[in-house]
Formats: C-alpha cells, structure tokens, sequence
C-alpha cells in the first residue's frame, strides 16, 4: 500500500499538488491532506450526503471518490464556497430558520440546495424535500432546511 | 403569564424571542470542531476487531502478524489492559432485584453480541490499523444465541451469565386500584398485543473520542463527542483510578447524540485504557459499519394490553404485560431497566383512570446492550395507550377524539397522583386536545376522510395525548448511586468592557443551550445578547453539572443561568450604588447601562462599572470590593420530574395494493412551560417527531436467528430522508412550572414521545374499512400488506 501516485489538482482556487496512495478517497485527502474538515464522514456509502463537495461543478458524494482519480479535477468545499461568498444566501436563510442543529449534515445540505436552486431557481417545496432526500439530518427534521431553502430561492430571485 | 418573573417578562427581555443560534454560524460555515478535527502531535489511531458472533468463545487470539504490520504501534488484547481498569456493573439500587454481569473494555473468554470489540490495534493512521486487524488470527468457538426475550426467559433456559442464575435483569409491578373488579364490571374491554423492533440513534457524527494521556503532568484530557463531559469525567478517573482532578473531559461541538452520547461504551473504555497505557493521543472514531453493531439500541418490547370501559367512554381499568430485551448486560452507569420502567409507568397516565396493573419483565439476550435513546420508554407507552384508546372507541361507536375528552385529567385536576405513582404538578391536556383540533380542522378532515374513502382513496387520522416526564431530578439516577448529577451550575462574568462571559454544566448538542442561556444571561442583565458568551462542555470551565439528557437544558440550566444572572445583577447594581453614591435598590440594569429604576435615566455604563472594578479600584470608595461574577446551581426537588404534555396528530395515505404510507401533514401542541425561545423549542419538535417517524415506519435493526444483523449500513437501515416526512405545524400551550422562577420545563423528547402512536392509530385508522389492524412497529410496507392478507 506505500505506492503513491501523483496528482495535481485545484482545491478552493489553489493549486495543489500532492503523492497519494490508490486507495486515499476523496474525503480523507480533503481532511487529512489538506486539514479541510468542514467536509465530514458519516455513512462511508454514499447514503447520507454527509461528504458532499462539488467537483468540476457538479456535488459528488466524497466517500465514493478516491483522490486519484481527480488529477486535473477541480473541486470546492464548503470552506472555499463560504470564503468566495457563493452559499452566502443559503446560510444567512439556514441561520434565520434555525435549520441546522448538530451542524454536522449542513455543508452537505447548503451544497445540495445550491445545486438544486442552480438548476431550478424557483423550486416547489415537493421539489426541495425530493432534491434534499440525498442528505440525511438527524437533528432538524427537515421542515426548517426546507423553509429555508425557498427562503433563499425567493432571496436570489430578488436580487436576478 | 404569572410569576415573580420582572426580570424576564421586560419589554427588552429576549426570552419568549425566536432569535436564532449565534453560534450555528460557524456550522454553517463549516468551522465546527468535532472530535476527528482535533489534531495533536503523536497522535495514534484504534480500529478494533470486533467479535463476528452473537455469542461466542475465544479459543485463540494471535496478533503477531498483525503487529509486525506498516505503521503499527500496538496491538492490544484484554491482558494487556489486565489490572488496568476496574470493570463496571451497571445496576442501580432503587431498582430492586436488579442485576447485571461486570463489564470489560474487551472480551477475555466469552463474547456475547456480534459486534463485541476483542482486540484494538494502534497504527499511525486508522487504515494501517484496519490493515492490521485483518491479520489478527483469531479462532472462535460459536456458542448457541439468545435472540428471543421470551425464549430467554422461559423456564430452563440457560443463563447467559452463569453466575446471575437466569436471564431475568429485573422486573416490576405495579397495582393499583381494583383492576380486576374493574375488569370484571365492565361494559367493553378491548385487548391487543404490539410489537416495537429495536431500532438505533444513526447520529450523523458517529461515536468518537480522543483521549490523550500526559505521564508527566499526571493528566488525562479526553475530546468526547458525549452529551455528559462531567458524568464521563467522574467516571474515567473511578474506572482507571485516576485523582478527579487529573481529568478534563472537553466537549467541543457534538455531531447529533440523541442519548447514543452518554453511555459507558467498551470501545471508548479502551481507548482511554490505551491511551494510559501508550501516553500519547489515540483517537477512536466508530465507522458507520461499527456504529449500528456497537452503539446502544433501543425499544425492543413486546406488549399485551387490556383496557375496560363504560358505554359512556369512561376507561374503567388498565393492564399491561411489557416484556423487553436488552442485549447481554445492562448498560452503565444509567442501566438498560429504565425504558421499560418508564412505559410501565407512564401507560395510561394521562387518563383519569385509577385501576392500573402492569408486569414488566427485562430479559439478557446476545445482541447489542439497549438503553436510553431519546424519548426513553414515551413511544411505547405512548403506542400502547393511544392505540388501545382508538380499539376502545371503534369497539364503542364512539369518536376518538370524543373517548379521549372523556378521559383526560381535567386541566383544574391538578396537582395529580397517577394510579402509578406519578406526581403532575399542573398539565393542560384538555386545553391542548382542543387547539389540536381545532388547528387541523379535525371535523374537517374526517369529512375530507370519508368523501375520499367512498372513492377508494385510504386515508387515516391519528391522535395521540401524552406527558413527558422532564427535569429529572436526584431521584430519577443519583438516588440509586450513579455519578449523575442532576443539579446544574452557571457561572456568570461581567468583564470590563462590559460584556459578560458564562460558563454552565449544561451541553450544547445543536438543541440551542447556548442561546438559551445567552438569552436569560442578556435579559437578566440588560445587555445586548451578542454580548454575552456562552461557554460549555468543558470539566475544567464550567461549573460542575449533569449536561444533557431528559429534557433538562433549560429547566434546570435555564434556572441556574437566571439565578446566577440575577445575583450578578445584585452585585453590579451593589458596586454602581457605591460608585453613584445611590441606593442600589433604586438603580437597575438596561441596555448595558445602570440605570434608575423609575424612570430609566442612564446613570453609568456597564464598561464603567467594569473598568472601575478591574483596573480603576483606586477610584472606589474604601471597603468596596467588587465582585462581578456570580454562580448559582439548581436542581428540582419538589417533584421528582416536571411533566410535560401535548397532543399529536397525523393525517396519511395507505396504498392498499403496496402498503406503502405517504404522510401527508403532522400537528403537535404542546406545553413545555415558558418557551424561552420558540424557534428552539418548534425545531427540537420537529426535529422529534421525525425521530418518532422513523421508529414507526421505516427503522428496525433486524436479526436472524443467529444473532446476525441484516441490515447494519445506512444503505440498508433506513431513517426518514426529507422527501419521506410532511410539513409539521407546532403550536404551543404556556403552563409554566411554580417549582423555578425561570418556569420552564422540556421540550427535547416530546416530539419522539408522541409521533409513533399517532402514525400507528393514523395506519389503522385508515385500514378501517378493511377491519384489520396493524399492532408492530415499524409500520412497513411488509406489515401493511400481511395485515390486509396480501403479503
């Protein structure tokens, strides 16, 4: 297991380059490589949404990536999307809702509502609660994450 | 509103506000500080070998190999922790008769749940440990199960544990009133037996801990994600016979604990043992494959229940039959009776009825230890009660919302003893049925029902009344010689510029402790409330406290932060009188100035007060000393619980032809007291009833008869996801308890307490036309279809 393979790749805006063992996922090189531990393990199967970060601009599940196969790949984690101010509007409408308690699903949950109101910017609530069905919260019982979620769409149809 | 509450009730009083939680801003911002974000020099990683059996003997245990691995550091067996420890037994002695086997951090000879942890290798990273624990050549003998907990109770069955002669943990039972008579002069008597499934806590943070062992300094400091940092303290060093003082127990942010977090768990034990052991940081974190073999389960009972009324709707008699099974040993230091010591007190509590009888037995069986899991024993009886309540009214062509006005202990009953020995101070049952009712247009809907039902659209209505039984006071654990404190500290600081600094013994879980204390601290004191900061889950910071569990953050934390408020206040006001030259009586404290009570001129800014206490004494008049921080701890002792009460309902949709339940809007109104910040308390319901949503639908931890769980990753025990679950409207009724000036009362496990037996009684509601019933929770598509005949 000591054979390393290389990869260079673009996290939150910076250049990185790192030597990775083949079996490195993606969640364990964002925490442990690179200390980004806003991105959490959870299920370790791809159920919960726990580890969500958005590669090449798309939200993938990070326990189910392994790190080299993102060489070239760039990737964004609730880290990086908070500085550039891209969740900004979903996390001023979680904080008013209270929709997050523990905070441990959250990042997941702002990274899947974001994806959910690029793609439809108007979203029915069957809509969000079908969208938001990939990430499991414990705490909240979704009502409040729903709530705020349309708040935010509402929010982004303002300002367009 | 009445009470001696001034201080609270002021127009800039923050209590009653929904503000949100100051410091949800960093989870949202992905700054949370779990434990696997702690990281330390020389930090080693544990991954465990867990026994593949359900019961089973260890024949040989090799871990040369495995030692020999990459980046290995240890590999660690029950010898090598031999002498080490001091194993836990977890009875209480308030439960009479009860036993338990002593429990060790890892199996010597006999393991007794497939899941069971036997050896621990410490490696550099946790995958060199995994690497590792593959290698350990390991033989076991498999010895026969104990699955069933009737099985296991029957006469000859063999005792799990040879020395406690049988497998019956305990059992109690009550009888009160003339329940026979009752029976006997009834008009109707309705009887059912239901089945609840264990189910688990699946907190999205898994169990972790790190605990770090410094041999020079003598000190033990353990990161926990726990809900009781000084429970756990108190514990670590009586295990591991450490001086108290040499350990710090420090809970930084808690990923979901749901009463998963504040057991005594093998696998943590030896964590900390290794850590003693190696005197260096070692860090557990349970994978989610662990998780559901290792964390604490909950509910598995089996009940018969009979109830006797009058033609008039008046219930007559109750009589339960609980049989529970709690894995092979009773959990420490809470023990695993209590779940099933709670259904039998609380079935039918709410209701008038005096003639009760109920058995309860608790059987040892080899799965996973069950104990305390949020709403601890509320669902079942709850269930059982509401479910038999709808039977009864089918049985008497009567409404159920109609039989359970009947029955409820009338809102001016109060105070009032149960026929178990439950003691309410004052509920509001009768008031919150009807603002149910009304709230979901209850006539509404049942007209709504039928018109559908005549087109073969199934629809059910399902209400369940219940108490819930919060701020627990000494009687409820430390009676029976647990290190469980039931009182709670907070110490209060006016710092010099003026803004205030607390520390309090109660946690913060997400619930919202820190806001809640940030609020009555503010409101107290008259200060903005992004003045004040909240410090918790610390042993070495904050004032000695039992953190939480049983709904008790804000009646008991709330109080002791309002007490130690208000003797800050004194002392501040005491100091500004000297400063002023005025009568501190005639002085008061608002927007961060002291000001003259009657009219409110500001008199001296609260930065002026400080700065002349910390850094100006010369200014001050001679034999002045300021004192400007103040604590105060609060425990109830006039009642053992605060009982809350509420009412729930559910309004679904049953496909007859897959059994499949769409819920389709959930009510709850409920009376936890002075609601300090209702945002919190709306979301600690929801949050609650989803909880409860998953027991009765979708979650079970299923076994075979080998001991064998089928279903242990996410991917196959389902939780409800947020496509699963309706909108949940929540209103509240205010009956503040007398027993605190604060008046508050739980709200933490109301949610969990009552949704179950409303969606049961909503299932069978809408299975009425085809006169089955459904009496096993979950409530699966399976069970559905089995019931109507079709599966």
């Amino acid at each position: 297991m000591s054979e390393t393979v290389t990869i260079r790749l673009t996290v939150n805006g910076t250049a990185v380059e790192r030597d990775v063992q083949p079996r490195l996922n993606l969640v364990d090189f964002l925490r442990d490589e690179l200390g980004l531990t806003g991105t959490h393990w959870s299920c370790e199967h791809g159920a919960c949404g726990a580890c969500t970060v958005r590669v090449d601009g798309d939200i993938v599940r990070g326990c189910l990536v392994f790190a080299v196969q993102l060489d070239g790949a760039s990737i964004e984690t609730i880290e990086g999307l908070t500085e550039s101010g891209a969740l900004a509007g979903l996390q001023a409408a979680f904080h008013a809702r209270n929709a997050v308690q523990c905070g441990f699903c959250t990042a997941g949950m702002l990274l899947t509502a974001d994806t959910l109101l690029r793609r439809d910017p108007n979203p029915r609530r069957e809509t969000i609660r079908a969208a938001l069905s990939a990430n499991y919260c414990r705490c909240t019982g979704y009502h409040a994450i729903v709530d705020a979620v349309a708040d935010a769409a509402r929010e982004r149809a303002k300002r367009a | 509103m009445t009470g001696p509450l001034s201080s609270v009730d002021r127009p800039a009083s923050y209590i009653g506000k929904s503000v949100p939680r100051p410091n949800a801003k960093r989870l949202l911002a992905g700054r949370g500080r779990y434990v696997d974000d702690v990281r330390l020099p020389r930090l080693a990683h544990v991954a465990f070998l867990r026994c593949p059996y359900a019961h089973a003997r260890l024949k040989s245990l090799d871990t040369a190999a495995a030692a020999r691995m990459p980046g290995v550091i240890r590999v660690v067996t029950a010898k090598d922790l031999a002498g080490r420890y001091t194993p836990w037994v977890g009875t209480l002695t308030h439960f009479k008769g009860m036993k338990s086997a002593p429990q060790h951090p890892l199996v010597a000879e006999r393991a007794t749940w497939q899941g069971e942890p036997v050896a621990a290798v410490v490696a550099e990273s946790r995958a060199l440990a995994e690497d590792a624990v593959a290698q350990i050549d390991i033989v076991w003998e498999e010895l026969p199960p104990l699955i069933d907990m009737h099985a296991a109770l029957a006469p000859g069955a063999a005792p799990l544990h040879a020395e406690l002669g049988d497998n019956l943990c305990f059992t109690r039972t009550i009888d009160a009133g003339t329940v026979d008579a009752a029976f006997a002069g009834a008009d109707c008597v309705v009887e059912e037996s239901y089945s609840f499934a264990r189910h688990t806590g699946v907190c999205p943070e898994p169990r972790s801990i790190l605990a770090d062992f410094d041999p020079a300094a003598g000190s033990l400091t353990v990161y926990y994600s726990s809900q009781a940092p000084h429970m756990m303290k108190e514990i670590f060093a009586r295990h591991f016979q450490l001086p108290e003082s040499a350990v710090r127990v420090i809970c930084n942010d808690v990923g979901g604990s749901y009463g998963i977090k504040i057991h005594v768990y093998p696998d943590e034990m030896t964590t900390v043992a290794i850590a003693l052991l190696l005197g260096r940081p070692i860090k557990f974190i349970a994978d989610r494959l662990e998780s559901f073999v290792s964390d604490i389960h909950a509910r598995e009972h089996r009940i018969t229940a009979r109830m006797a009324l009058a033609n008039d709707g008046t219930i007559a008699a109750l009589a339960i039959d609980d049989v529970t099974g709690i894995g092979p040993y009773s959990t420490y230091p809470r023990t695993s009776v209590v779940e099933g010591n709670q259904v039998v007190g609380l079935v039918g509590s709410w209701y008038r009825c005096r003639n009760y009888r109920a058995q309860l037995k608790v059987a040892f069986q080899t799965k996973p230890p069950t104990t305390q899991y949020r709403a601890v024993g509320h669902p079942i009886a709850t269930a059982v009660t509401e479910a038999l309540v709808d039977r009864a009214a089918i049985a008497l062509g009567l409404d159920p919302a109609e039989l359970r006005r009947r029955n409820l202990v009338p809102d001016d009953a109060y105070p009032w003893t149960t026929a178990s020995g439950l003691k309410f101070e004052k509920l509001s049952q009768q008031a919150s049925l009807e603002k149910l009712l009304k709230l979901m247009d209850y006539d509404g809907l049942r007209r709504e029902q039928a018109a559908l039902r005549a087109r073969g659209v199934h629809r059910g209505i399902g209400l369940a009344c219940f108490v819930e039984l919060t701020n627990p006071g000494p009687a409820f654990y430390g009676v029976g010689g647990a290190p469980i404190s039931s009182q709670d500290g907070c110490t209060i600081r006016l710092d010099p510029g003026g803004s205030v600094t607390c520390a309090t013994g109660v946690t913060e879980q997400g619930q919202g402790t820190e806001t809640m204390v940030a609020q009555i601290v503010a409101s107290t004191l008259g200060v903005a409330l992004d003045e004040v900061r909240v410090v918790t889950g610390d042993t070495e910071r904050t004032p000695y406290g039992g953190g939480t569990w049983a709904s008790r953050g804000c009646g008991i934390g709330g109080e002791a932060a309002l007490q130690g408020a208000l003797a800050l206040k004194t002392n501040i006001l005491v100091l500004a009188g000297a400063m002023l030259q005025a009568d501190p009586a005639a002085l008061d404290l608002e927007g961060g100035w002291v000001v003259d009570r009657v009219d409110g001129n500001r008199r001296i800014g609260l930065d002026e007060v400080g700065r002349a206490a910390y850094f100006r004494g010369d200014t001050l008049p001679p034999g002045v000393q300021p004192e400007l921080v103040a604590t105060r701890h609060y425990m109830p002792r006039q009642f053992p619980f605060a009982f809350t009460n509420g009412v729930q309902a559910s309004y679904l949709e049953l496909d007859a032809e897959t059994g499949f339940v769409k819920l389709l809007k959930h009510w709850v109104v409920e009376d936890c007291g002075r609601i300090v910040n209702p945002l919190l308390v709306e979301e600690q319901i929801r949050g609650g009833v989803v909880q409860g949503i998953g027991g009765a639908l979708f979650e079970e931890c299923i076994y075979d008869e080998r001991g064998q769980l089928l279903n242990g990753t996410l991917a196959d025990y389902l939780v409800p996801m947020a496509g699963d679950v309706p909108d949940i409207v929540v209103e509240h009724i205010e009956t503040p308890t007398a027993e605190s000036a604060l008046g508050a009362k739980g709200a933490g496990e109301a949610g969990t307490g009552g949704a179950p037996a409303a969606i049961l009684n909503a299932v069978n509601d809408a299975l009425t036309p085809f006169k089955v019933r459904v009496t096993e929770m979950p409530v699966t598509p399976r069970r559905v279809l089995a019931a109507l005949g079709r599966a």
